[in-house]
């Protein structure tokens, strides 16, 4: 009974699936797919080295300076950092004193009640507090931003595909959109207020052309040119640092790990082998 | 039928060169397990040890400038609540006059201010008995037989220069570590 | 049951004695995975799955008590709290990656585990409720991993939550209260959330449980061997005690150090970008896909594109879906052949490396967008996947001719290594 059952089922489920495939087959002759803009124009992220790459990978802590600074003087204006403390920055090399005083001049204020008289007011931030964000809300955010919400960058390496290379292939991807693109696809014309960027998934983004020219920071004595390539390169640096803060104390635990567990793998073997010395299995 | 034998007994526990050899890497293979197992236990152990936002919030500034002779103010330091009092001079006297020696837990009002800030008095809102909340930083509280504080949950009198005087707590209240970082306002922690 | 010449427990110092008189805790610890438990010597690497799996679970259960002390199940503070153990917490980050990458590796023992008991048809009698406890076991684990996968708050984790208890409107009639009712209201939120932690805490020792029952069915006729003929003598096993601890205690040398190298170099490679970014009632992410090991069943779902007659194609999938799992319930009934292990199988033995490519396939579309050829590419697979089951496994075992038995697990051993036994 049970396998008159099963083979009655088997043949429902499997005859349908294959009389599914061949009406799709048929569709997908008779009906090929419609290529798409998409489809055809997006690009995977550039190719980039950095030295936090591979296993023994460390940060550059002049890059990630550099990179806090174009974060600070460029993205800082519409991008919150909401998972990012001041005191943070401790690890890119700054100081208690240089953290307290950029937490101080932060051009945008932490929301706080007034000590005196409990209504809505702002202080200066601490370095304690995570950086405050520039819009109170999205739909502030969005009112400033033609309807669109900068996103949070806390996160933003590890919440794309090769987050790290993405950052910096969509800083330095802006471009016209191309006439093939036009040609192939008359209806996709890049809407106003958006820009054309084959590194962003649906090509066009409401986000203008952040760097632009070179020296739009100033970098500091001995620090390479702050070319828009430099400074895109840079940012996206720190932005990996803001996601994975533990880069560095994971991979160097990892090896730690790695070398005993070789040893005590080892040692696991050769005791498994003594015991079965003398049984044949 | 050798080859069929179950020689596992020998080979644990057999004399000879060899064997001793076998049981040696035994034993390592063990003591490894048992090294490894006692690492993978120490970070969870550390994890429930205060996280790197609470010890951030471990300092906490006060500003003094509102805070008139003969009052208080409660804070918070290391979310425990935290007496800022500012001192009259008869209070100061008073605190002055109580014969050290014959405390319980023997400090002057020297010991436990600031040198040339003696007026400002910043203890920690804990009684030292069991941990309740002493009276007398707020405006009406009962501040106890020595005007200081007095904590209601079992009857501990502290002076005013938060020692104890009276009642079943062992030691003065405590201070903090503090500085100054202008006339007008202190850095605790 | 055990075999009867199994070793006695005889304890030596005085204090176990006292205990196993007043407990005999260290008796059932003995006969369960010490030298009281007689085992086939034969055993190949393939069965340190099982002893790996309940080393997995493990590995869940500490990490996650331990992040369960920093997390908040509150839509407002979810994935702040998740990153708050990631950055703030001490060693927080290595308790998340170990938790989030340890689900994985469960899963890959598991399912090592699970192909096998298929090779070697571990599920005939008399190991059937083996069988059935296991696959209790694996649907308790989906579930969990379901749950848990919700509670960072991630954009996966919301319409993850949104597309699997859709599965359960699809139903007729009752389809749409059952879905309001698992959620607790119309769209993944506060009581979700909730009560997903709840069960995502309580399934675990649910799982323990049923593995401990899982042990005991096996150690009624004793553990299968890749002869598939069962124990005829003393000669034939070895105590688990020390032999085979010794070969699982290499075992977990090389988990871990796989294990290892995921948490330590490449912690979101088995991870969705999409769920470090936080939960957005307003927008779906431009592909949704669950975690790897649910994607040979997300391929079937999506694999029926055409409606039955009156069965619409949603419905037709979810009822694929839950079927693919449950007609494994049946496998020791469909499956007739008296002769267990895939060794002794030709026929049997290629159908089966035919089912591994088939669910390998299966998986890569269901990771893939759902656009052709992946559609059409699963569809064949599906198919091929319902046929193996339910109408060749039935086939072969009435038409098939197995190889020759051995005698005996040691005549196949002495085989092995050239002598002949006397």
């Amino acid at each position: 009974m049970v396998r008159i059952g099963a083979f009655l089922i088997g043949l429902f489920f499997s005859g349908w699936l294959l009389v599914s495939f061949l009406m799709g087959a048929v569709a997908y002759v008779s009906e090929p797919p419609v290529p798409t803009a998409e489809k055809e124009f997006h690009l995977h992220p550039k190719h980039v080295s950095y030295s936090f790459d591979g296993p023994l990978g460390h940060y550059d802590k002049a890059q990630l300076q550099r990179g806090f600074q174009v974060f600070s003087e460029v993205c800082s204006a519409c991008h919150s950092l909401k998972f990012v403390s001041f005191r943070d920055l401790a690890d890119l090399g700054y100081n208690e004193a240089e953290i307290k005083a950029i937490a101080k001049n932060w051009k945008i204020k932490t929301p706080d009640i007034d000590p005196k008289t409990g209504e809505m007011a702002t202080r200066e931030p601490v370095p304690s507090d995570k950086f405050p964000k520039p819009f109170a809300n999205n739909v502030a955010a969005a009112a400033a931003n033609n309807n669109a919400i900068p996103p949070d960058l806390s996160l933003m390496t590890k919440a794309r595909h090769s987050g790290t290379a993405y950052v910096y292939s969509l800083l330095t991807g802006y471009q016209q959109q191309p006439a093939e693109l036009l040609q192939k696809f008359p209806d996709v014309k890049t809407p106003a207020g958006l820009h054309y960027n084959p590194y962003f998934a649906n090509l066009n983004l409401a986000m203008a052309p952040p760097l632009t020219a070179e020296g739009q920071v100033t970098y500091g004595e001995g620090q390479p040119k702050p070319t828009v390539d430099q400074m895109a390169k840079d940012v996206a640096a720190f932005l990996t640092w803001t996601a994975e803060p533990k880069m560095e104390s994971r991979k160097s635990a990892g090896l730690a790990v790695l070398l005993f567990l070789l040893v005590a793998t080892t040692l696991a073997y050769m005791s498994y082998r003594n015991i079965w010395a003398e049984t044949k299995h | 039928m050798a080859t069929l034998e179950n020689t596992a007994d020998q080979a644990i526990s057999a004399d000879g060169g060899g064997v001793r050899r076998r049981d040696f890497i035994n034993i390592a293979a063990v003591s490894f397990a048992g090294v490894g197992g006692v690492v993978a236990v120490l970070p969870l152990v550390n994890q429930m040890n205060p996280s790197a936002d609470v010890l951030a919030m471990a300092s906490t500034e006060v500003d003094l400038s509102g805070i008139k002779p003969g009052q208080a103010i409660k804070t918070t330091y290391r979310s425990q609540p935290l007496f800022v009092r500012h001192l009259t001079p008869e209070e100061i006297a008073k605190a002055d006059a109580a014969d050290v020696a014959s405390l319980r837990d023997p400090q002057t009002l020297d010991q436990r201010t600031i040198a040339g800030k003696k007026e400002w008095l910043v203890t920690m809102g804990v009684c030292t008995h069991l941990g309740c909340v002493p009276l007398g930083a707020g405006e009406g509280e009962n501040k106890g037989e020595f005007g200081g504080y007095f904590c209601p949950c079992h009857g501990s009198h502290y002076d005013t220069a938060g020692r104890i005087r009276k009642g079943p707590a062992p030691k003065n209240l405590e201070v903090p570590p503090v500085t100054f970082t202008s006339d007008t306002a202190i850095l605790v922690g | 049951m055990s075999f009867p010449w199994a070793n006695h427990y005889t304890p030596k110092a005085p204090l176990m004695q006292w205990i196993d008189e007043r407990l005999p805790l260290p008796r059932l610890v003995y006969n369960a995975v010490g030298a009281g438990y007689p085992v086939p010597r034969n055993l190949n690497y393939f069965w340190n799955f099982g002893v790996l799996s309940g080393l997995a679970l493990m590995i869940q259960i500490v990490t996650g008590i331990v992040m369960a002390m920093h997390y908040g199940a509150n839509e407002l503070v979810a994935f702040g709290t998740v990153e708050h153990v990631m950055r703030d917490v001490n060693g927080g980050w290595l308790m998340r990656y170990a938790h989030a990458n340890g689900a994985s590796f469960f899963f890959i023992v598991v399912y090592l585990h699970i192909f096998r008991g298929l090779y070697y048809s571990s599920y005939k009698a008399p190991r059937e409720m083996v069988w059935l406890l296991g696959l209790i076991i694996f649907l308790l684990m989906m579930a969990t991993a379901f749950m848990g996968y919700v509670l960072p708050w991630g954009q996966m984790s919301y319409w993850g939550a949104k597309v699997i208890t859709g599965l359960f409107g699809a139903i007729p009639v009752v389809g749409e209260p059952i879905q309001t009712w698992l959620l607790g209201g119309f769209a993944p939120g506060n009581a979700a959330l909730n009560r997903f932690f709840s069960l995502h805490y309580l399934l675990p020792f649910v799982i323990a449980g049923v593995i401990i029952l899982h042990i005991w069915a096996l150690h009624i006729p004793g553990s299968s061997n890749p002869t598939g003929v069962e124990v005829k003598g003393p000669q034939d096993t070895v105590p688990f005690h020390p032999y085979y601890t010794a070969k699982d205690g290499f075992g977990a040398g090389i988990f871990f150090i796989l294990f290892a190298i995921a948490v330590y170099f490449g912690p979101n490679f088995l991870g969705h970008p999409d769920n470090y970014i936080e939960a957005n009632p307003l927008s779906t992410p431009a592909h949704i896909v669950p975690e790897w090991y649910f994607w040979p069943f997300y391929a079937i779902l999506r694999a029926f594109t055409f409606d039955f007659f009156f069965i619409p194609a949603k419905l037709l999938g979810v009822l694929a879906m839950f079927a693919s799992i449950l007609l494994l319930f049946f496998l020791p009934w469909l499956d007739t052949s008296p002769v267990r292990s895939g060794n002794y199988r030709p026929l049997f033995r290629k159908f089966f490396w035919i089912l591994v490519l088939d669910v390998l396939v299966l998986g890569y579309c269901g990771g893939a967008p759902a656009e052709e050829p992946f559609v059409m590419i699963s569809q064949v697979a599906a198919a091929y996947y319902f046929a193996h089951f339910l109408i060749i496994l039935p086939l072969i075992a009435a038409f098939e001719k197995p190889l020759p038995l051995p005698g005996s697990i040691t005549e196949a051993v002495l085989a092995k290594h050239g002598e002949a036994a006397e």
